[in-house]
């Protein structure tokens, strides 16, 4: 049942991510495989709109694959499940506040969880450059059907954006100039007949 | 104004004028909740983040329950969550509505192309800056090597990472507490 699905596996995403941004990445991108609910390629995409949207990504990636595999109701429920876990924990730490914050378990867990989380997101971030540039590509897109042009030009809007996010631009601005690029260079490699997979890629 | 009410619209704007969420939400609560409502003290945020971060689930919904049940109990947590829950809710909820139709025009599928691009070096950034706050022993190094590996090459479930992870700091911790313990003694 795709409702009760929804609501149990955004549960146990809600319950497993630690810490903030793209900490619920790796277990985001291992569910819609399993379940088949985006391609590797519709997650990327929609970091994107999550980010040139407001609210926090979780909410936003719950609420997209609730709407887009069980309509409204389907997003009500996943959105509830990613919520329910950090509500109820909470509510609980925060009336057992002294004993939580001094607590040697919770610090020795944390100890350990902090590094790994480092891990999996460099995990997660391979796993999407290898989509990116059709290493491993689920819809079948490969690095073959893309000229070497196009390989060239995402190399340059990945190092080129990866500088400017490290000198701190903001990720909207990074977004909208990738996309103008995007735009220009799609037109004018079509214009010239150059293009080859630019169309299929994308489909 | 009722507080339960009050609270709700708060954490209503917060949510709908963060962009990428979780930490950038932090400089909002602190103007909104200390300077503006004085609910809090600027000092209790120090408190909300750590708690924030060393609680499972996203930092947003961690931080907006934290700060609604210390201010107005378990109603005031329901308020501030539904809050910044909300816009998030609704824009997402048009948006992916019109996306499917928006993508099939051929601009916006050469702009996917360059975006598809940039979003593996925001990822970098994130990840560059959580590697920074992370502290560097020699217990990190091989928790974040063991942790890639995993995933990355054995392709084991994330969950059971976390757990293993989770699992290994906690003995860690204990066994460097009573090393610490025996060279004193």
């Amino acid at each position: 049942m795709i409702i009760l699905d929804l609501f149990l596996t955004f549960l146990k995403i809600g319950a497993f991510t630690f810490g903030g941004g793209y900490a619920m990445l790796p277990l985001i991108q291992e569910e819609v495989a399993r379940h088949g609910w985006l391609t590797q390629a519709q997650l990327v995409d929609f970091v994107a709109v999550s980010e040139s949207t407001p609210g926090p990504f979780a909410i936003n990636i719950a609420t997209f694959v609730g709407v887009r595999t069980g309509g409204l109701f389907g997003a009500f429920c996943s959105t509830f499940g990613v919520v329910l876990p950090s509500f109820v924990i909470i509510l609980i730490v925060a009336k057992f506040y002294e004993k939580f914050s001094n607590s040697r378990v919770v610090k020795g867990i944390m100890s350990g969880l902090k590094p790994a989380v480092v891990g999996l997101i460099t995990a997660a971030f391979l796993s999407i450059l290898k989509t990116v540039f059709c290493i491993e590509n689920a819809s079948g897109v490969s690095l073959h059907d893309i000229s070497d042009g196009e390989i060239w030009l995402l190399l340059a809007i990945f190092i080129a954006s990866a500088v400017f996010a490290f000198k701190k631009v903001h990720p909207i601005i990074l977004i909208l100039a990738s996309a103008a690029i995007g735009i220009a260079a799609g037109y004018l490699l079509n214009m010239f007949g150059i293009y080859s997979g630019f169309d299929q890629l994308l489909s | 104004m009722n507080r339960i009410l009050d609270l709700f619209l708060t954490f209503l704007k917060i949510g709908g004028f963060t962009f990428g969420g979780g930490y950038a939400m932090i400089p909002l609560i602190e103007r909104e909740i200390c300077e503006n409502k004085k609910w809090l003290d600027s000092k209790d945020i120090l408190e909300v983040i750590a708690v924030a971060e060393s609680t499972p689930g996203p930092i947003a919904i961690n931080a907006a329950t934290f700060v609604g049940y210390r201010t107005a109990g378990v109603l005031g947590a329901a308020a501030a969550t539904f809050g910044v829950v909300l816009p998030s809710f609704v824009i997402i909820a048009l948006i992916s509505a019109v996306l499917q139709r928006f993508q099939e025009i051929r601009a916006v599928k050469y702009a996917f192309f360059g975006i598809r691009a940039c979003i593996p070096a925001l990822i970098l950034k994130a990840v560059w800056s959580m590697f920074k706050a992370s502290p560097k022993g020699v217990f990190e190094f091989f928790i974040m090597a063991a942790a890639l590996i995993l995933a990355a090459f054995v392709k084991f479930d994330a969950v059971y990472i976390i757990i293993g992870c989770a699992v290994f700091g906690l003995i860690h911790s204990f066994l460097a507490e009573r090393r610490h313990k025996d060279d004193n003694s």
